[in-house]
């Protein structure tokens, strides 16, 4: 790709507003459309874009293996932490209502929390499976 | 707190532990936090048991959301049953696994092993505990896409096509199941099972509500490997990895019955489409020719696993024989199968496991002198062979004598007939390998072997005990699954 300058300079200029739209998509899915799964898949596109201008081994210097790996685990056991929280504060599993003084906040932050932890292992699934792909010769 | 949150905790500790395996790497330490979370889970499973005896079936509520609309948790004996089954079995297979994984998985992957272990029978445990019937699929989908990576982590390279096929047939079979809720939702507005007892009856003779009940057979039909539908097992259990197919083989299948007993009995309990549809009738002739045609191929099988997955194919006649007989008596014939089942072929499987350990074969001509070569392991198969063919005094009596009983009630003394000449088959396929194995000499030249080590041969044993103590004290099992099935027919009986 070094002999398009075009595709590298706009593409440079495209994945800091993707980053940033994927965290708006992730932090307001509790007022309007978005969610964890739908940022984690925005997220991890940004990466998938660079890969493709840049080189695999270049984005992979950004994500290595190991933090994937990490961050896919991550993901799943902020959400099961979550649950796992309220059945220590006296809820049943998943029961967000405990998790502070006031059922309504709790709902919101219950459910803030699980889905960040979506967005986290959804994004390192995307991630992992494109670098797995395209990694292969 | 923790009591009255253990159905969550049955489930949730299992789940989470998986992805902690794969943070933790290391394989001594993987295999040492596994075996602790089986451990747990067994624990789990025997006090929610206790709670059901005590108090009756157990209702939990996922997030405090109300029942029909939220996800339910309930268990009756019935899953209770099923639950210490699977967990069980996860738990003893543990110990087993530590020096056998080591040896047949390489060493980068075996962390992925644990991690997919966990996560399969967490999909077992989810499926037996679940009151919902689109959670089950959830469930469902969870145990069969770890155990896809399971049996692609065998040596031989014909596992990823065992498994690819296994993939193709056991998404065919979960879309069915789906198809078939989705119809079920249709008619009804309701995915849990409880409501959609009560609410069946009104829509019981649309042609929707039969093409439900024929999808989710057939689809779970496919997952528990009933006669025709039983391609994907024999290469799957036979190319897998030995520790696999012992925890598979023992769990995976009984679950399946499971879901089949729970459609028929619960779900569809409060109408008769599963004797008007005839579909009983088409159950039996199944489950017979099952039971004869795979005890026959299972006679002429050279791979010796593959052997004893031809075996598992027929065993499932038995277990589905019983559900069509649709009487009390047939029922604790199938859900005592479960138990009894699980127990003598994960001890055969174990023991050939033990075999694969030090010779690398499971070849009936490799076989040769095994008695004197391999003694303590041979010994095992012998007994949980005996209990395989019926011989009284082990659990594979117990269970045949209860599927003879329920025949004899319904004056279908041939059926009972055909019961007994099906286990002079297994007489044939077990007593080939007790011949070669004892009766012919050691071949000239083979390296001597050593017996395989205590940590493989412990659990080995406490499954063919239990094959031996369960068929002693047969009262323990036959209580509890009777009363299963008492509650299952309700009052249909």
């Amino acid at each position: 790709m070094k002999q398009r300058p075009v595709l590298r300079v706009s593409s440079k200029f495209l994945i800091a507003p993707i980053l940033l739209f994927a965290l708006y998509v992730q932090f307001h899915g509790d007022f309007g459309p978005g969610g964890g799964f739908q940022a984690g898949v925005i997220f991890a596109s940004a990466f998938i874009l660079y890969a493709i201008i840049f080189g695999v081994s270049n984005a992979r210097k950004v994500m290595p293996a190991w933090l994937t790996r990490i961050l896919l685990s991550t993901g799943v056991l902020i959400y099961g932490g979550t649950g796992l929280a309220c059945v220590l504060m006296g809820g049943a599993y998943l029961d967000y209502g405990v998790l502070l003084h006031d059922p309504v906040h709790g709902q919101e932050l219950g459910i803030m929390l699980i889905e960040f932890g979506v967005g986290t292992t959804v994004s390192s699934a995307m991630i992992t499976i494109f670098f797995n792909f395209a990694g292969q010769d | 707190m923790i009591s009255s949150n253990l159905p969550a905790l049955q489930i949730v500790i299992p789940l989470l532990s998986a992805p902690i395996c794969v943070i933790l790497r290391d394989r001594r330490i993987v295999w040492a936090f596994a075996q602790l979370i089986t451990l747990f889970a067994f624990g789990c499973a025997v006090a929610l048991t206790v709670q059901v005896l005590q108090t009756g079936p157990i209702s939990y509520e996922i997030g405090n959301w109300q029942a029909p609309w939220g996800i339910e948790y309930r268990i009756d004996l019935l899953n209770a049953f099923m639950l210490i089954i699977v967990s069980a079995i996860g738990a003893i297979t543990m110990p087993y696994a530590r020096v056998s994984v080591a040896k047949e998985i390489p060493q980068e992957r075996i962390y992925l092993f644990y991690t997919m272990y966990l996560l399969s029978m967490t999909g077992l445990l989810g499926i037996a505990i679940t009151g919902d019937a689109f959670n089950l699929f959830v469930f469902l989908e969870i145990s069969a896409l770890s155990s896809y990576v399971l049996i692609s982590l065998g040596e031989d390279r014909r596992a990823l096509t065992a498994a690819y096929r296994y993939l193709v047939m056991g998404t065919l079979g979960a879309t069915f199941y789906i198809i078939g809720v989705g119809l079920m939702y249709m008619m009804t507005g309701t995915l849990n099972m409880a409501d959609l007892v009560g609410r069946l009856p009104g829509v019981a003779h649309t042609t929707t509500i039969l093409a439900a009940l024929a999808f989710i057979t057939c689809g779970v039909s496919l997952k528990l490997a009933l006669f025709p539908l039983h391609l994907w097992l024999p290469n799957a259990y036979a190319f897998a990895p030995s520790v696999v197919t012992v925890f598979l083989a023992a769990t995976a299948t009984k679950v399946s019955v499971y879901v089949l007993l729970r459609v028929f009995f619960t779900i569809f309990g409060g109408v008769d489409l599963f004797i008007d549809s005839h579909l009983a009738d088409i159950l039996m002739a199944l489950a017979l020719v099952g039971m004869f045609t795979m005890s026959a191929v299972a006679i002429y099988q050279k791979n010796l696993k593959r052997m004893l997955a031809f075996s598992s194919v027929a065993q499932i006649g038995y277990m589905v024989l019983g559900i069509s007989f649709v009487s009390v008596l047939g029922l604790t014939g199938t859900i005592i199968h479960l138990f009894n089942h699980a127990l003598m072929k994960g001890a055969l499987f174990m023991a050939l496991g033990c075999i694969v350990f030090r010779t690398g074969s499971v070849d009936i001509k490799d076989m040769a002198g095994m008695g004197r070569r391999m003694p303590v392991t041979m010994a095992a198969f012998v007994v949980a062979g005996l209990s395989m063919i019926g011989v009284p005094l082990t659990v594979g009596f117990v269970s045949k004598w209860y599927l003879v009983l329920a025949a004899l009630e319904q004056d279908a003394w041939w059926i009972a007939l055909l019961v007994l000449l099906s286990s002079l088959l297994a007489v044939v396929y077990i007593w080939r390998v007790i011949e070669v194995a004892y009766f012919r000499p050691v071949p000239e030249g083979a390296p001597p072997i050593k017996e395989a080590p205590l940590s493989m041969l412990l659990p080995m044993w406490l499954l063919t005990g239990g094959a031996v103590f369960f068929g002693v004290h047969s009262t323990l099992t036959v209580d509890i699954a009777r009363a299963a099935a008492t509650f299952l027919l309700g009052d249909r009986q």
